[in-house]
């Protein structure tokens, strides 16, 4: 066992090394993403060749210019266009922002809450998402209807804590995790309600896929919807960054540097609970991507918030962008998110807490 | 006085009151240290200084302004906080912690820039923790971590600087080395205020000392008055001797012990 577990110590130490290298580094944080873009474009079941994908998305910005310099001359057919920019486009975008959305969230939660453990649903969000959903899929509701009412119950959920929090007096972080549990708790029991007397054959199975997570039926009108306050409050994030550093530290400290740590915390947690809202209503509840992401952008930048918070942002797009590939292309039947993000986040994070004793974090 | 407390007086909530009609004050360049047994209020004082609590009675000015009526970051460019060490999670890079010291000097939605790292350097290069600038700050011995954390509290350019303790945890040498940092702060124009356990320590770098005892001030005033025989065996319930000794050229105080010393006396 020992040689064992030293052996993968040794690994990983020269993994994160390799990672840290700075050509490497850079490669991570600004490359992938942009290839990672065009590549899922080209994977999926129908088949469209590479070049028909790439002249497809060049041509609208191409021929916008006179005709007579340059013109691309459509050589695919309109399937193939219907392919790419009705369902693939969408879907990619869509997980661009729910990845993004969910990394930030739960890396500024993590310093919020100075625990590296922390994901963006640790105050009930999507507990409580996900019984708006599933009460409006009980109720026979709309598309619309569902992501509405798990946008609506999240944020109430969240509230509920926050206010929960509020009625004791010490400690407030530690409260606030813990009204998040309660919360969340009781959420889930009313999901677990909402599926008991759901219809077995209709409802049921559609309330537990949308449980699980899928952005398979993601449209431009969803994301119309979600990337306005999610890129808003993303860029909040980002700009108060920097100070997230002096709550991880810790909160006397924080406010003994000028700090007004209760505005702060509030400002974080109604930003990082707007972004996952977002996410969760219309991809349903995915978890470990807050959890994870986070991790590996310390491996890359270090704990600095000034850098891990653009670069968790980048990282959660293109980790979501792979979950995604693999959710539609492995089996013939989608695989929901949330079952791949757990298969594939737990060995990681079980990898991550090894790692820990080599002294990163 | 860039600093008067009067009548102070603070009770947690419903709690037990911890102290009352605490009175002093704080001239330009002075170091006051308080004194006094574990658990009696020491740090609360000082916390309160600081504004993370906010007094039940009595009042702080600081350079003639309630300290009740400012806000956080008005005070923070004027007081650092030196905490006693406890432990942090995320294992930021010791100038990137020295570095926070900036907060209060900064516009709310702005990261530091090339100046504000320049400040932390010179501030890091101040209490000599250079060589160690790139490691984590959980990382480094105790005396390092308290030296990061005066850099910090420097880094905010404070005129009034407390320190809770700061010389606990730390070995013999570490120990002296904060003190004579203390000298050069007060040097530069720095007021200081420290708590301590070491009654030798006010003789070392004192102008002021405080005694507390039962919840208030049982003595304050220059160092010689203060720590005398009488005061420290009333405040720690052992017997203290206090002699000039020449070699140091100081008033030097030490403990007495019930039963025989271990040591044999060199003859």
């Amino acid at each position: 066992m020992d040689w064992i577990s030293g052996r993968i110590r040794m690994i990983s130490v020269k993994i994160i090394s390799f990672l840290r290298f700075p050509p490497v580094r850079t490669f991570l944080i600004f490359g992938v993403l942009p290839i990672l873009f065009v590549v899922s474009l080209f994977l999926g079941r129908y088949d469209v060749s590479p070049s028909h994908v790439i002249q497809l998305l060049a041509a609208p910005v191409i021929n916008l210019m006179p005709a007579n310099i340059i013109h691309i001359n459509p050589s695919w057919t309109p399937t193939e266009e219907n392919v790419i920019y009705q369902i693939r486009l969408p879907r990619v975008i869509a997980s661009i922002l729910v990845g993004a959305g969910l990394a930030i969230a739960g890396a500024a939660y993590q310093g919020l809450f100075k625990n590296p453990l922390v994901s963006p649903d640790i105050l009930g969000v999507s507990s409580g998402a996900g019984f708006g959903a599933a009460l409006a899929i009980l109720l026979g509701l709309g598309s619309f209807i569902i992501q509405m009412s798990a946008f609506c119950f999240g944020i109430l959920a969240v509230a509920i804590t926050y206010l929960l929090s509020r009625s004791y007096r010490t400690t407030p972080t530690l409260i606030l995790v813990l009204s998040g549990i309660i919360v969340a708790a009781f959420f889930s029991a009313l999901t677990s309600f909402t599926k008991l007397v759901a219809d077995p054959y209709e409802k049921l199975p559609a309330i537990t896929f949308w449980l699980m997570g899928s952005l398979a039926s993601v449209r431009y009108s969803d994301i119309l919807m979600i990337a306005p306050p999610l890129l808003i409050a993303s860029a909040v994030l980002i700009l108060i960054r920097w100070r997230i550093n002096l709550l991880a530290v810790g909160d006397d400290e924080a406010r003994a540097l000028g700090i007004d740590t209760k505005r702060m915390s509030q400002f974080i947690i109604l930003c990082s609970t707007l972004i996952t809202a977002c996410a969760v209503c219309i991809a349903g509840i995915i978890g470990w991507v807050g959890l994870i992401v986070p991790h590996l952008g310390r491996m890359l930048v270090g704990p600095d918030y000034k850098k891990l918070l653009p670069v968790a942002f980048v990282l959660g797009a293109s980790y979501m962008l792979i979950i995604d590939d693999i959710a539609r292309n492995l089996t013939s039947a989608e695989i929901p998110l949330g079952i791949l993000t757990a298969i594939i986040g737990a060995p990681f994070f079980a990898y991550l807490l090894n790692r820990r004793s080599v002294g990163w974090t | 006085m860039i600093l008067e407390v009067e009548n102070a007086g603070f009770s947690y909530s419903g709690g037990r009151q911890i102290f009352s009609d605490i009175t002093f004050s704080l001239a330009d360049r002075e170091v006051l240290c308080i004194l006094g047994p574990n658990g009696i209020g020491k740090s609360t004082l000082i916390r309160c200084v600081a504004n993370l609590y906010t007094l039940c009675s009595g009042s702080i000015r600081l350079f003639g302004e309630d300290l009740s009526g400012m806000k956080h970051i008005e005070i923070a460019k004027k007081i650092g906080y030196v905490p006693q060490a406890h432990e942090i999670v995320f294992p930021f890079s010791v100038r990137d912690f020295v570095l926070m010291g900036r907060a209060p000097h900064l516009p709310a939605f702005s990261s530091p820039g090339n100046r504000d790292y320049a400040k932390a350097d010179e501030k890091i290069e101040l209490v000599g923790i250079r060589k160690i600038a790139n490691k984590p700050v959980n990382e480094i011995s105790g005396g390092e971590y308290q030296l990061a954390m005066i850099a910090r509290a420097l880094t905010q350019e404070p005129a009034i600087l407390l320190l809770d303790e700061p010389t606990s945890h730390l070995d013999f040498g570490n120990q002296i080395r904060i003190l004579e940092i203390i000298d050069q702060l007060t040097d530069s124009g720095i007021a200081v205020i420290m708590s301590s356990h070491f009654p030798d320590h006010a003789f070392l770098s004192s102008d002021n000392v405080a005694i507390m005892q039962h919840g208030s001030f049982m003595a304050y005033g220059r160092a010689e008055e203060v720590v005398t025989e009488e005061n420290l065996k009333r405040t720690y319930g052992v017997d203290v001797s206090i002699t000039y000794s020449r070699d140091v050229d100081r008033y030097v105080c030490v403990p007495h012990k019930s039963g025989l010393c271990r040591c044999k006396p060199m003859r």
